[in-house]
């Protein structure tokens, strides 16, 4: 009987960000704040020869210049363990300025902190850096005599090769194959706020206003970097301005703002520019992939052979799992997937929007696509000639499963029926028009450890209830505000949710598209049990209406405490916390995800999407005019957030295919490191996109069963429009990003 | 006597006293020549409004307007400014009243994370004013400056949509 959950409420926190008032981590006014600027190095490997620091600790204003000669030696780097886990989560195993080797361009060398911003950067133009230069290696095509495949990838959590059955034997009985090799451009995150921290000491106690997905992540990992305790440190998250995953993990600039702040005894505010947005925090890593499919002459798949072959750092064997999903999406008993890595003078890649879902997926659809065509098959029938009715490798029963439901929906919606099957017929003017499609799917994985929630209210029967947890655009303040609501039977107005705080109760990094189902199980637990904890004080309260009762026959509407069949017989919140002279009454809420090493089931949130692209062959430009999806993301808390961050995540798709792409130069840098250069969608790339969700119950991923929707969008949309363009043109493409000069 | 806000012959490289005019108010402040009109605002006026998402003209984050024409404030350097009319995100709202584009800015969940949100605003108020949004494709054109990475365009247009047609109780463009 959810009142709340589910409704198009606005944000919460929509005032603040609509009139400005919100102060993100590079906003923190505090008395005699300083500034620390990063200089970083030119060159990808080798190592300082000499790094002079005369004229800049003389220039004006300037407090402090820190380098690796002079940096106070702290801790130790935490491992490489997801922020998912609730624990330290460094983004890679090395932290800059201990030494003088140089290992990525981009590394940081020295920090210059002065009394404003500009003195800062000017003196950091001032610090002089001789090389020592030593052979680079920065690309695929570099490296790929080196390459190796890799043990484990992904912090050790996924081993390099994964097989099930016989895939050569698959491909030897297959009627039809396909063999095809694809090469997909790195990519960089670039939410619009770059990372920012702001580090405060009072004695040994830190304050950090810091720009992240995880608070606690931040907390864990700068206590291990600086050995100083846990409970010293408090890290305050209230605004962030996006991650799509580059504030997933926690870099080397908190742990840096802190050491400047220690140094200079002064707050310290410390900003990534845009261009050190492209070498500080992470990046979706180029990858090579081929793949192979064989099926028979219905289109049942007899192999899936896919690997992917990807540059990682010198530090860290680092791949996204491009190949996980895309082995998990269709039925198929023989499977081989294999990760190579090459070892890269680059920094430690990381979790990007859809980390390997996107990549592989791409790479499994538009090959789908294609075995469809020779098999003279329709797209659509071919995946559900496919459909998984369980997890493929497991055999698991699907905790929910809507993906039939969206194929069908999504193909109502796009008149996929009507559509000539046979490219390059349909035009408009200069333009070929082409429908194409592909399946969504991203997997639902519990936190490491248990998330925790408080619920408070007060006796005039308003709430607050606190969590941790940091609302990046996700929407979650406003998604918890309503759960809080139903759970406590509360009118929304009444209640506040306090978020962002690691003083707050616990709660893992907000990431892998967990964020809603895991905060949303403790808000719940801890508001349905201050509820039952007040029905159970009324139930014992000999001057209460309903003295006596049954508990389980107690319900709560708008406050009010009454029995289920007899709503005329209860008492308010209020009225029962006043008459026992109680300002208040608070309950913890601590809720214990599932395995993460298996719940028994396959979870995953699907989806189908539609795409119908106009492409102008002479002049090569490609327009996506239509974008459809329809998602089962279980249980949607908020219709209007939702369908934003799916809308986000197709748009994330396109511009995956259409526009990303990081490049390194000659020199081992990037090229292309900055928003003028690195071509993200404006206004006017991005169509209107038609969304639906499939509404599935799901009783085993969370107790609200919700599956998650902040990744699952992008996966497919690339493929979809990819697919599209065959159709209007009837060229394949397998490079991503798709330009000008490719369609050409 | 020279009145003090008058520019001397050399200003700078030292700071030097600025008379600015933001959302109505005249600050003195004491800044280097160099110093952005982003950076004033932010670090010496203590107005966050305004966004720095790339420093470099590229996103539109920083959009403000100097004489009620939208320029993005990161190129734009505060000393410039002496004399002219300056209007952050802050001073959009009249008397503690929102102005129509920030309502439906909010009930069309035209931002995500926010942080473009300001900048995507003061661009989206300028725009009815410039005549600029005549269709959905002319508003796509004319909002492009301003990059929303959360990817929330179909709603901005429908926000300004709302407000150039006076729908969905957020009235007509005021100004």
């Amino acid at each position: 009987m959810s009142t709340a959950i589910g409704r198009p409420v606005d944000r919460v926190d929509g005032l603040a960000k609509i009139t400005g008032a919100g102060r993100y981590s590079a906003e923190i006014a505090l008395p005699g704040l300083v500034h620390a600027v990063l200089v970083t190095s030119r060159i990808p490997s080798g190592r300082i020869g000499h790094l002079d620091t005369y004229d800049a600790e003389r220039a004006e204003g300037v407090l402090a210049v820190l380098h690796h000669l002079n940096l106070p030696k702290g801790g130790s780097v935490p491992a490489l363990l997801p922020s998912l886990f609730g624990a330290a989560a460094s983004g890679q195993t090395f932290f800059p300025m201990q030494d003088e080797v140089i290992h990525y361009a981009g590394q940081p060398l020295a920090v210059v902190v002065a009394d404003t911003l500009d003195r800062a950067e000017h003196a950091a133009r001032l610090v002089h850096i001789t090389y020592e230069h030593t052979p680079a290696i920065t690309t695929i095509e570099q490296g790929r005599d080196r390459a190796y495949e890799a043990e484990k990838i992904f912090a050790g959590f996924i081993p390099g090769r994964i097989t099930r059955g016989d895939a050569a034997a698959g491909l030897a009985e297959a009627a039809e194959t396909v063999d095809l090799s694809y090469h997909l451009a790195a990519n960089h995150h670039n939410p619009i706020e770059c990372s920012a921290t702001t580090a405060v000491w009072e004695g040994d106690r830190l304050t950090l206003y810091d720009s992240t997905q995880g608070p606690n992540a931040t907390l864990h990992t700068v206590a291990e970097l600086l050995n100083i305790m846990p409970s010293h440190i408090r890290v305050v998250t209230g605004y962030v301005g996006g991650s799509f995953g580059c504030k997933a993990m926690i870099w080397a600039h908190p742990a840096l703002s802190a050491l400047a702040a220690r140094a200079v005894h002064r707050p310290v505010r410390l900003a990534l520019s845009r261009e050190q947005m492209f070498s500080g925090c992470g990046h979706r890593e180029e990858q090579e992939m081929r793949i192979v499919l064989g099926a028979d002459r219905d289109g049942r798949l007899t192999a899936i052979r896919h690997h992917k072959l990807s540059p990682t750092s010198h530090f860290d064997d680092w791949a996204e799992p491009s190949l996980s999903v895309a082995s998990s999406m269709y039925a198929c008993d023989n499977y081989e997937g294999v990760y190579r890595l090459i070892k890269a003078n680059t920094m430690t890649p990381t979790f990007t929007r859809c980390p390997g879902e996107a990549a592989g997926m791409f790479v499994m659809e538009t090959a789908l696509d294609e075995l469809a065509e020779r098999l003279d098959l329709d797209p659509l029938e071919i995946r559900l000639r496919n459909y998984a009715e369980t997890e493929p490798g497991t055999g698991n029963p699907w905790s929910s499963k809507g993906l039939r439901e969206c194929y069908q929906r999504g193909a109502e919606l796009a008149r996929w029926s009507e559509r000539d099957p046979r490219p390059g017929r349909e035009r408009d003017g200069n333009w070929l028009l082409g429908w194409g499609m592909a399946s969504s799917a991203y997997p639902v994985t519990p936190p490491g450890g248990p998330q925790r929630a408080r619920a408070r209210i007060f006796a005039d029967g308003s709430a607050v209830v606190q969590s941790s947890f940091a609302d990046f655009g996700t929407g979650s303040a406003t998604v918890m505000t309503q759960v809080a609501a139903d759970g406590l039977g509360l009118p929304l107005e009444r209640v506040r949710v306090q978020y962002g705080d690691t003083d707050l109760p616990n709660t893992a990094a907000a990431v892998g598209s967990a964020g809603a189902g895991m905060v949303s199980a403790a808000v719940h637990v801890a508001t349905t049990a201050l509820r039952d904890q007040l029905i159970a004080q009324a139930v014992a309260d000999e001057r209460s209406p309903l003295h006596g009762a049954d508990p389980g026959q107690i319900t709560v509407t708008e406050g009010r405490m009454h029995l289920r069949e007899r709503p005329d017989t209860g008492e308010s919140y209020a009225e029962l916390l006043q008459r026992a002279n109680m300002t208040d009454a608070e309950a913890l809420g601590t809720w214990n995800p599932p395995s993460m090493m298996g719940t028994g089931y396959g979870t995953m949130t699907f989806g189908a999407q539609f795409a119908q692209v106009a492409v102008d062959p002479e002049l090569g430009l490609c327009r996506v005019r239509r974008l459809i999806g329809v998602f089962d993301p279980g249980r949607v808390l908020n219709r209007k957030t939702a369908h934003s961050q799916l809308m986000g995540g197709m748009l994330w798709g396109m511009s995956q295919a259409l526009l990303e792409g990081t490049v390194m130069d000659p020199a081992g840098r990037w090229s292309n490191a900055s928003l003028g250069e690195y071509l993200v969608p404006v206004n006017a790339d991005a169509p209107d996109v038609l969304i639906e969700t499939v509404e599935t119950t799901d009783t085993v991923v969370n107790p609200l069963g919700v599956k998650g929707i902040g990744e699952v969008s992008m996966v497919g949309t690339a493929a979809a429009i990819a697919n599209a363009i065959w159709h209007a043109t009837g060229r394949r493409h397998h490079r991503l990003p798709i330009t000008i000069e490719s369609v050409l | 006597m020279v009145a003090s806000h008058l520019p001397d012959a050399v200003q700078g490289p030292g700071p030097v006293d600025v008379v600015l005019n933001v959302n109505g108010a005249t600050h003195v402040v004491r800044i280097e020549p160099r110093v952005s009109l982003l950076d004033c605002l932010r670090d010496h006026m203590n107005l966050t409004g305004a966004k720095k998402g790339c420093n470099q003209g590229a996103c539109g984050a920083c959009t403000v307007w100097v004489d009620k024409r939208r320029v993005v404030a990161c190129l734009t350097l505060a000393i410039a400014c002496e004399g002219r009319e300056i209007t952050t995100i802050e001073g959009l709202a009249e008397n503690g009243i929102l102005h129509p584009m920030q309502k439906a800015f909010l009930s069309e969940d035209a931002f995500q994370c926010g942080y473009c949100t300001p900048g995507q605003i003061m661009s989206a108020v300028a725009l009815l004013a410039e005549g600029h949004a005549g269709s959905d494709a002319e508003i796509a054109e004319w909002m492009s400056g301003n990059i929303c990475r959360c990817a929330a365009y179909p709603n901005i247009r429908t926000a300004i949509r709302d407000v150039r047609d006076g729908v969905g109780g957020v009235g007509s463009a005021a100004r």
